[in-house]
């Protein structure tokens, strides 16, 4: 290891900490994770299994098989949508961390509309529920915005901070008044009735949800590619001084960055609880809204190479599960491999400042 | 004797022990951040502690040799995070959060043949005569070792951060890295001891928590502690003296849920748990100034906006 000096900016800008897998060292990203599924594979050897059986099966299990492949899509359904909360509010220069809060918000939100606003008919159900996970998860990053604009507090650390605040908040509910009075003690609300319960494929768990992040995917890309609102937002982003002085409105640009990101991880939290568990309960998130904020960072923030970083990291999490039933080994493993992965992609990541 | 002076005796008796776990990782986290480094792995780095720590406690039996896995584990974890950030100019908080969710994997792998260990581990010492103390000896002076040696850090790391030449270097670095090299200092060596460093205190943190406190390992136990120590820095305004205070609130909020839960009171634990985030944020948002001359220059492109 070397200590040559290198000056750390004070202010880490986000293009200094950005792409990875964007800026095509598409070669460098497959290095990486060819490097982590070695060093891997040397942990499964060590612990007496056969590296290439187990990725064998983890092959077999995941990517050849139709529910291995289903289970992918649901796993990239809430990693998309609180990826693209990071990297919308990253275009206006802002880091959101609070994706994870603002999902358990609008999961919150959602399971609030079927608790006492309850409509028969899914068609004006589930909208209105999607609107209440949006508006939760928005209102939570919301007041990430007006603390940095009115006293000056950055947003990552605040909304770090509120994402233990909001996963605390559920708990309260579910652990409290939420709890459902016929649930043998269980920390769940009452569970949701059909109306209020996106339609699974049959035999699968892969969900009308899906449609959310493919929406979300479009509108982003259209509004900051396509419009002026976009190419401001991105003008705020890139360089806020300039932005100012062409009279731009550049803190009422960031702070729409950072709802509109709060408004995407909400909806998460929505498709969660209405796709997948049919009720609200601690632990719906597992870290989402922290692996969709990697996968932002691994994509360099750039919409459409969100896509390829979620799907690896859907993959990686299943071949989780998947190592579980066949290998033996715990599932989290799956998260010790993306970690990896991670380490060696942002690593191994061209510098743009050599150091001196 | 009331009820009211049984909870307000109760909670400071059962607020020290859960409050040590902590402790440690806010030093750690406090020495990282003075050297205007952040490193939100402090979860990470106290899991593999508390995992390695008891692997190694229930393997050899012997606790000590625990601490010392616990604690080259959590600078190990923390290496990666130094060389991402130092070496390679990767975003501190996209590294930190990977450092976070790597550790939580591969303590599930390491230790799921050891969920149902049974180890001696650490033991609480009493204190001869300082222990008859009525409730403040009772929660102070019967704690285990490493209870004690937190105690003593604190003022340690107060006088080292203030008074020697390497934590006046430490602090430089942390406030300009540019002007600390210009005066023949090296900041990244000077990063690097400091984040490692941090590592190895939140490491002996974790093993405090698995060999010492609670005797068992379980999955994710930390439980959030790591995010709760860098938001106790903050909140401690950057002084281990005033971390240790912090260390302290945190343990009775733990002490208090416990004797309010033994009482049936309704309040809910949660709205305790959601004290030291509530606090944290309040001194960022309301002590504006405060925070800001406390807060090393090298941080506030992380802390502060504009």
């Amino acid at each position: 290891m070397n200590f040559r000096l290198k000056l750390p900016d004070s202010a880490p800008s986000l293009q200094a900490a950005g792409p990875a897998l964007a800026g095509l060292p598409a070669a460098r990203a497959v290095l990486g994770v060819a490097l982590a599924l070695a060093i891997f594979g040397v942990f499964i050897l060590a612990s007496g299994r056969d590296p290439l059986d187990a990725l064998q099966g983890a092959w077999r299990g995941v990517i050849g098989s139709p529910f291995g492949l289903s289970e992918v899509g649901v796993t990239m359904i809430p990693l998309v949508l609180t990826a693209l909360a990071t990297a919308i509010p990253a275009r206006a220069g802002l880091v959101n961390v609070g994706g994870e809060g603002q999902l358990h918000t609008g999961a919150l939100a959602a399971t609030g509309i079927v608790l006492y606003f309850h409509v028969g008919a899914p068609a004006l159900m589930l909208p209105l529920m999607a609107l209440a996970g949006c508006a939760g998860g928005g209102l939570w990053a919301a007041a990430a915005a007006l603390l940095r604009r009115w006293r000056g507090v950055n947003e990552v650390i605040s909304t770090l901070l509120a994402n233990y605040i909001a996963i605390l908040l559920v708990n309260m509910l579910v652990f409290g008044p939420w709890k459902n009075p016929d649930g043998l003690g269980y920390p769940y609300t009452i569970p949701f009735d059909a109306a209020a319960i996106l339609p699974a494929i049959a035999g699968t768990r892969f969900h009308w949800g899906a449609l959310a992040p493919v929406l979300a995917l479009i509108v982003c890309y259209v509004i900051l590619t396509r419009t002026v609102w976009g190419f401001k937002m991105r003008a705020v982003g890139g360089n806020p001084e300039a932005a100012r002085r062409r009279g731009i409105a550049v803190d009422r640009y960031a702070a729409a960055a950072m709802i509109a990101g709060g408004a995407l991880a909400g909806l998460a939290g929505m498709v969660e609880v209405a796709g997948i568990h049919h009720d609200l309960r601690p632990g719906i998130s597992a870290n989402l809204g922290y692996l969709g904020l990697l996968a932002s960072w691994l994509a360099g923030h750039n919409l459409l190479v969100i896509i390829p970083a979620c799907f690896l990291m859907a993959v990686f999490l299943v071949t989780g599960d998947v190592l579980q039933l066949t290998a033996g080994l715990p599932s989290a493993a799956g998260m010790a491999l993306i970690g990896l992965v991670l380490f060696l992609v942002l690593g191994l990541r061209r510098l743009e400042r050599r150091p001196l | 004797m009331s009820v009211f002076w049984l909870v307000i005796s109760g909670t400071l008796t059962g607020a020290v022990g859960p409050g040590i776990s902590v402790l440690y990782a806010v030093y750690g986290e406090l020495i990282t951040e003075r050297a205007g480094r952040i490193n939100l792995g402090m979860e990470g780095c106290l899991l593999v502690g508390a995992c390695f720590g008891f692997i190694a406690t229930a393997e050899t039996g012997s606790a000590g040799l625990g601490v010392l896995a616990a604690l080259t584990a959590g600078g190990l974890l923390a290496a990666i995070h130094a060389c991402l950030v130092i070496n390679r100019d990767t975003s501190q908080i996209a590294a930190g959060l990977a450092l976070t969710l790597f550790a939580g994997g591969v303590t599930a792998y390491a230790g799921r043949d050891y969920v149902d260990s049974i180890i001696t581990g650490l033991n609480p010492i009493a204190i001869p005569g300082l222990a008859a103390i009525p409730v403040l000896g009772e929660a102070l002076f019967r704690q285990d070792i490493l209870a004690y040696v937190s105690y003593a850090l604190g003022p340690i790391l107060w006088f080292t951060l203030q008074y020697t030449r390497w934590g006046l270097s430490l602090r430089a670095v942390g406030e300009s890295a540019a002007v600390a090299f210009a005066a023949g200092r090296n900041p990244a060596l000077l990063q690097w001891t400091a984040i490692v460093l941090g590592g190895a205190l939140a490491g002996i943190g974790g093993a405090q928590l698995s060999v010492g406190l609670t005797h068992t390992w379980s999955e994710g136990m930390t439980a959030g502690r790591g995010f709760i120590a860098v938001a106790l820095v903050i909140f401690g305004l950057w002084s281990p003296l005033r971390g240790m205070l912090g260390a302290l609130l945190f343990g009775g909020a733990v002490g208090l849920q416990l004797q309010l839960q033994a009482l049936g009171a309704p309040v809910s634990p949660f709205l305790l748990d959601m004290l030291p985030y509530l606090l944290t944020l309040a001194v960022l948002a309301v002590w504006t100034g405060a925070a800001s001359r406390a807060m090393p220059e090298g941080l506030k492109g992380i802390l502060r906006t504009g």
